[in-house]
């Protein structure tokens, strides 16, 4: 019977799926490689001043440019503030309320209702972003009778809320409970509890919760083509059209003429999620220990 | 010590988890056929890593070292193919560890198919039934064997392993503090069993319990910070230990 | 402050999540409604015609129901091969390793990399390749859309899978080698079986994720509103079609593309929901 063991053919297979995970696993890293490099080789070289402060082109100056050879003029200075004045007031919003709702899930995690609103939250979280911006469009551009920059951060705001909550519930909840007891053993009622000791304690866990929600719909694009629609020049007023780094994207992949402009608007954006979620990353090791 | 007929040999045996930490040192002693060894200790003297040891388990985890020597039937078992020696040395850990996804009968046969070896139903049935009428768990399974080993009692649990174990027959049972999770007449239960079992089975069980040491052993190793500070036959450490160590350990002064 | 007000204010906020998703639900179907008296939900549903010559418009969801299907199923199939690895590797193989925690930073990266990138990448680089290989003309097809979305879900199952791994008792790892068993045999028949419905629950998740994937899939897949005949043609997915035509669609259109909207948001919902009920009955 020993003979049937067969040890020899099966430690080759062992070996086998070691290697074969080994380099599988090394195979998916090459997308993150290949992404990257691509960006970064066709994008930094439109990395100037000049980019950073200039609106688009308009397609005419694009193209007049692309047929005489020339570099397109212009940079992507409109969807950078666009992006940024739309992220401002998404982050506004759902910032002190995720918070809050976080809180109310963490405190009361027994309740039925906080059951419900946990596993709302999670429906949302896993609702495609195109469909939010449908809604978004239903509910604010059509009342408002156009698109805006405040459509554009409500649909963001929306993407937003339950990521934050998530984070602020999952801190919450692996604080030790001694803490909670040492605040309330002191005579501050609940309120006090939550809002001077356990939440301040958790600023680390909620604060990485929030770059990482930031990241994400960062370069959001389908919400934004239905609410915030795109703005060729640099506008500051919230209720009207405006621009954002990913629209820039969509349009100039869109139009032949600019399609030079892509790469760096690319760069600019790849680089700032993932700045943050290394950030993020970084900070959440550390606070950690 | 008189002359034993051994099976099992340590020979200088050391285990380190670091460099410059050992948990086992330089323990030498053999281990008589057919009979129950125990070894005793207070917690963190190294005898789980010895007891680990001789089933290889270091070699799951790539900074435990072990060196010296330990013989199977005279034969380095350091320097040979873990999957080989494993298969012919049976163990039971603390916990009972019943695989949750298998029947009972699956259980018993976890060696075999594990190890890619096909039987035929026949067999199967008899290795089933032999084994655990072994462990005397045959009457109160046999209407269930289909059923998952985790809806048994902890107990039961710990029976059943050891039919796993025993399902291969191995000429060692390396047993770590198998009645530590357990009740005291599901204790009772396996000490009945392993006195019954060392007819068959070579036993080196871990043990912080000095009764049980007592009460089902014939030899025992006494270890302190990772030293084999005495080994001998129950009785007559049990009586009148040697070392001044062993002895405040066996009072109670220790551990 | 008082408790009282304190607690009124969580609970406000708290209220606010199902008004937002019963919002959702609500201005979805009131939109929708439109197109499904019109065609008849079934008629909407199976209907493959997709066709705006004034007078005579026809909408159906078939060719985008089918199209969404296609590519999140190769998607799902494409990701297997490389996300199970990677949870092994992490969560196995080199658990708590730096080697461990560099993959799964990458592979971390990878989720945060904004579908729109995904978009350009598979666009620029990976249609010449299809091109090249002559396996659809245009480069644009199911299979081109799939293959990127496959590295997009890659992160998701990968991550959670490998939480599952991880959670495998040590002891019942130890107890499958003291039988003798190779690594490899402990993986399949000790790993797999108990980490099983947890993994399986992070592939419905990820499924979850595919389904709704937007701008990679409007790049990458042809835009035609037809059923796809072979995994080489090009079509168009339920979220891919609201990319391309919700912008300049009105009336019937309009209300065609939320029914659709509406289709989707159901179909995400269940896929999650079951995946998280699969995932807390799977916590060891």
């Amino acid at each position: 019977m020993k003979s049937n063991f067969n040890t020899k053919q099966r430690i080759l297979k062992d070996r086998s799926l070691f290697w074969g995970v080994c380099i599988l696993s090394a195979l998916t890293a090459i997308p993150l490689i290949a992404i990257l490099g691509e960006v970064f080789i066709r994008g930094y070289e439109q990395f100037t001043w000049t980019f950073f402060t200039e609106p688009t082109p308009t397609a005419y100056k694009a193209m007049k440019a692309v047929n005489e050879g020339q570099p397109i003029p212009g940079g992507i200075a409109n969807g950078i503030i666009g992006t940024m004045i739309i992220l401002f007031m998404a982050s506004a919003v759902a910032i002190p309320l995720g918070i809050l709702c976080g809180a109310y899930i963490a405190e009361n995690n027994k309740k039925r209702f906080a059951q419900f609103v946990s596993y709302l939250t999670d429906l949302l979280q896993g609702t495609p972003s195109v469909i939010i911006g449908i809604i978004t469009y239903i509910w604010i551009v059509v009342p408002m009778k156009g698109y805006s920059a405040i459509a554009g951060s409500v649909a963001l705001c929306i993407m937003m809320l339950p990521l934050i909550i998530r984070s602020t519930e999952e801190t919450l909840r692996i604080l030790p409970s001694s803490l909670k007891e040492a605040g309330l053993a002191l005579g501050a009622n609940k309120a006090r509890v939550m809002l001077k000791i356990q939440l301040p304690s958790a600023f680390g866990g909620i604060f990485t919760g929030i770059l990482l929600a930031i990241s994400r719909v960062i370069g959001e694009t389908a919400p934004l083509m239905f609410t915030a629609l795109g703005c060729s020049f640099i506008r500051w007023s919230i209720d009207k059209p405006i621009s954002a780094v990913p629209l820039l994207i969509w349009e100039f992949f869109n139009d032949p003429y600019q399609q030079e402009l892509i790469w760096g608007a690319s760069l600019f954006l790849l680089s700032f999620v993932l700045i943050l979620n290394l950030l993020s990353k970084y900070l959440a090791r550390k606070w950690n220990r | 010590m008189e002359s034993i007929e051994s099976i099992l040999e340590f020979n200088k045996t050391c285990v380190s988890y670091t460099k410059n930490t050992m948990a086992v040192k330089y323990v030498s002693a053999e281990i008589e056929k057919n009979s129950i060894t125990a070894i005793m200790g207070p917690s963190g003297c190294g005898k789980s890593s010895l007891l680990r040891a001789v089933n290889l388990m270091h070699e799951l985890y790539p900074n435990i070292k072990v060196e010296g020597e330990i013989l199977l039937n005279g034969k380095n078992i350091l320097s040979m193919n873990p999957i080989e020696v494993r298969r012919r040395i049976g163990m039971v850990f603390q916990r009972p560890t019943p695989f949750p996804t298998m029947s009972i009968q699956e259980n018993v046969l976890a060696g075999f198919t594990l190890n890619g070896l096909r039987l035929d139903k026949y067999q199967r049935e008899e290795i089933v039934e032999n084994t655990l009428k072994s462990v005397s768990l045959w009457d109160e399974v046999k209407d269930v064997l289909n059923k998952k080993g985790t809806f048994l009692s902890g107990g039961q649990q710990q029976r059943l392993c050891i039919a796993r174990a025993l399902a291969l027959k191995p000429d060692v049972l390396l047993m770590d503090e198998p009645t530590s999770a357990l009740d005291p007449i599901a204790t009772k239960h396996i000490e009945e069993l392993l006195t019954e079992l060392q007819k068959e089975v070579t036993i080196l069980i871990v043990t912080h319990n000095m009764g049980q040491a007592k009460r089902i052993s014939k030899r025992s190793m006494f270890m302190y910070l990772g030293e084999l500070v005495e080994y001998d036959l129950t009785e007559t450490m049990f009586s009148t230990p040697k070392d001044e160590r062993t002895k405040e350990y066996l009072t109670g002064r220790m551990g | 402050m008082s408790d009282k007000i304190f607690k009124t204010i969580l609970f406000l906020t708290a209220s606010m999540i199902p008004l937002i998703c019963g919002g959702i639900v609500y201005a979805l179907v009131t939109d929708a409604y439109q197109a499904f008296e019109y065609f008849g939900f079934f008629k909407f549903l199976t209907s493959s015609e997709w066709s705006y010559t004034e007078g005579n418009e026809q909408y159906g969801a078939m060719p985008f129901i089918t199209g969404t299907l296609m590519t999140t199923l190769l998607a799902l199939l494409f990701c297997i091969p490389f996300s199970l690895p990677v949870a092994l590797f992490t969560g196995e193989y080199f658990k708590g390793t730096k080697i461990a925690s560099i993959l799964s930073t990458i592979v971390d990266l990878l989720a945060g990399i904004p579908s729109i990138i995904y978009g350009l990448w598979g666009f620029f680089t990976l249609r010449p390749i299809i091109m090249a290989l002559n396996i659809s003309p245009q480069g644009s097809s199911i299979l081109t859309a799939s293959l990127v979305l496959a590295i997009m879900i890659v992160p998701y199952a990968a991550s959670l899978s490998a939480e599952f791994i991880k959670m495998v008792p040590n002891d019942l790892k130890e107890s499958a080698y003291s039988l003798g068993s190779t690594r490899a045999e402990v993986v399949r028949r000790v790993i797999f079986p108990v980490a099983g419905s947890g993994i399986f629950s992070s592939y419905i998740l990820a499924i979850g994720r595919a389904l709704g994937e937007t701008m990679t899939v409007t790049m990458l897949i042809g835009n035609t509103n037809a059923i796809p005949d072979s995994i080489t043609s090009t079509g168009n997915s339920m979220a891919s079609i609201i990319a391309n035509q919700f912008g300049e669609a009105d009336g019937l259109r309009l209300s065609s593309l939320i029914a659709i909207g509406l289709i989707l948001f159901l179909i995400t919902a269940t896929i999650n929901m079951i995946g998280k009920i699969m995932i807390k009955h799977s916590r060891i």
